[in-house]
């Protein structure tokens, strides 16, 4: 198996999940398990969790009726109404980053995972951090050797 | 505290801290501005007085509110992300590597890799790496030099608004070429009209001229322009109903035959209406850069700032250190140093700003 682990700097290992665009440019990411995380979580429940980042992103880029009247009321207004309220789909990208930062709380962290929002990293994956060591106390963190 | 908008690596300029960015040259977008506010500014001061008086006060109206609405959209094309994408983090780049998302083999460095693939509609699309975003570019996002940034849904960069039309301001770039048509043609028309009214009041055709030199100047700059920006409106409407970018239409891409089977576009709704509708209308995402929010350890931005040493600039010097280096840090400031998952408190988020 090729040694996709490589040991960063804050003593956790960093997997990426990439885009699926297999259905257009619309944000979807892959639903594969990565194998490092094998042991620490069911993958039908980490599919899970991806395919309710995508269900999220897939209902803030709906050609809905509701997206075609918030963009020609922001057309008429010369496109001003945009800097007073918050789009549909910034709303949808909230929604995905409380639905990540709510199954890490609940699911992931104990197990030693941490996964990103991609909007923070633009949108072009999404990352997984296999956290090898328990969280710590802020103050007074030991220095481990780091191999690589 | 460092914005992210401070350490962007394309060539971008950044206004208002981060709200607002533009291309690198903005000279040519500056003179769209000050000629049409030359244009419309002679129409208001000479051919609106007389046309009120002698047709109808409604005429400076939508003249003016023609012009407001030219206005904005230039600006919000010109000030908007027009979809850049990030460039790739040193660890991503390290994973990209190791691991066998790409269909070529594990010895080609990343540079001479693909990826395929597989969309619904049966067309395979190959991803080809870009050596300096560092990312391999997704479906229709292309890189643009004069930016040096991968924008998606890139269509072109257009010199008069000074910035890339992407994915996040086709539509503003659309709006303004249509109201600007329709200013052009508005204020041509008017021209005429004006020239036509003096003249059966007046004695001559050149005594007319003579009392608004201003509407010959205008007439000429309007009936030069009708055709280019005309041509170049139902240019877009015609690509916006088949649902391509003009940088797909240059490099026929969803025309060419290849192996005796036309290339149909996958990206297409199959009807002009709803591609317009989609183009148009539909949903927009949020700037992918994130412009205002502050730079993290965990970012990996490798910029080295030229702080001192002391022990008030610890933060930003274990950010901005090149990686190697800021090992050595974290090790050495122990009481100072940055949890990597204590400022990721779930309960406080920091409010994002959308551009």
């Amino acid at each position: 198996m090729d040694d996709t682990t490589h040991l960063t700097n804050d003593q956790s290992i960093k997997l990426f999940i990439q885009r699926d665009y297999s259905e257009g440019t619309g944000v979807k990411f892959q639903e594969r398990f990565p194998s490092e995380l094998q042991g620490r979580i069911d993958r039908d429940e980490f599919i899970g969790i991806l395919r309710g980042i995508n269900d999220i992103f897939a209902d803030a880029e709906a050609l809905s009726y509701k997206a075609f009247m918030e963009n020609c009321c922001a057309c008429l207004t010369g496109y001003l109404l945009l800097l007073c309220m918050s789009t549909h789909y910034e709303k949808c990208v909230k929604r995905a980053a409380e639905y990540i930062a709510e199954k890490n709380f609940n699911d992931l962290n104990r197990r030693g995972i941490f996964i990103i929002d991609p909007m923070e990293k633009g949108l072009r994956c999404d990352i997984a951090k296999k956290m090898i060591r328990k969280l710590l106390h802020e103050v007074g963190e030991e220095s481990l050797p780091i191999s690589k | 505290m460092v914005k992210k908008w401070e350490l962007i690596e394309s060539k971008n300029r950044f206004y208002c801290d981060g709200r607002c960015l533009s291309g690198h040259d903005i000279g040519v977008f500056i003179l769209a501005i000050v000629l049409i506010s030359i244009t419309s500014g002679l129409f208001f001061a000479f051919d609106c007085p007389y046309l009120t008086i002698r047709l109808s006060p409604a005429i400076p109206v939508f003249a003016a509110i023609l012009f407001l609405c030219v206005i904005c959209f230039i600006f919000r094309t010109a000030c908007s992300d027009p979809g850049i994408l990030p460039r790739g983090t040193s660890d991503e780049i390290l994973y990209l590597e190791r691991s066998n998302v790409t269909n070529s083999p594990h010895g080609v460095a990343l540079p001479g890799r693909t990826i395929e693939v597989q969309m619904h509609t049966g067309h395979v699309l190959q991803l080809k790496f870009c050596s300096t975003c560092k990312v391999f570019r997704p479906p229709r996002v292309s890189h643009c030099s004069l930016c040096d940034a991968c924008i998606a849904n890139f269509d072109h960069h257009c010199p008069w608004v000074g910035n890339c039309v992407g994915l996040r301001n086709y539509r503003y770039f659309y709006s303004f070429l249509f109201s600007l048509s329709i200013l052009c043609l508005y204020i041509l028309s008017f021209n005429i009209t004006n020239l036509v009214l003096r003249s059966q009041d007046k004695p001559s055709f050149i005594d007319a001229i003579r009392d608004t030199p201003a509407t010959i100047v205008e007439a000429i700059i309007c009936f030069f322009s009708i055709w280019s920006i005309g041509g170049l409106c139902g240019y877009h409407t015609y690509l916006i109903c088949r649902s391509i970018t003009t940088n797909e239409d240059i490099k026929h891409t969803w025309n060419s035959s290849r192996h005796g089977v036309t290339v149909k576009n996958p990206f297409s709704k199959g009807n002009g209406c709803v591609n317009c509708f989609s183009t148009l209308c539909g949903p927009l995402p949020p700037s992918f850069l994130n412009l205002r929010a502050t730079v993290k350890a965990d970012d990996h931005i490798n910029r080295v700032k030229n702080e001192p040493m002391s022990t008030t600039n610890i933060e930003p010097i274990i950010q901005y250190q090149p990686e190697d280096n800021r090992r050595q840090n974290n090790n050495r400031m122990h009481s100072t140093t940055i949890h990597p998952y204590s400022d990721q408190k779930q309960n406080r988020r920091t409010p994002r700003d959308y551009i």
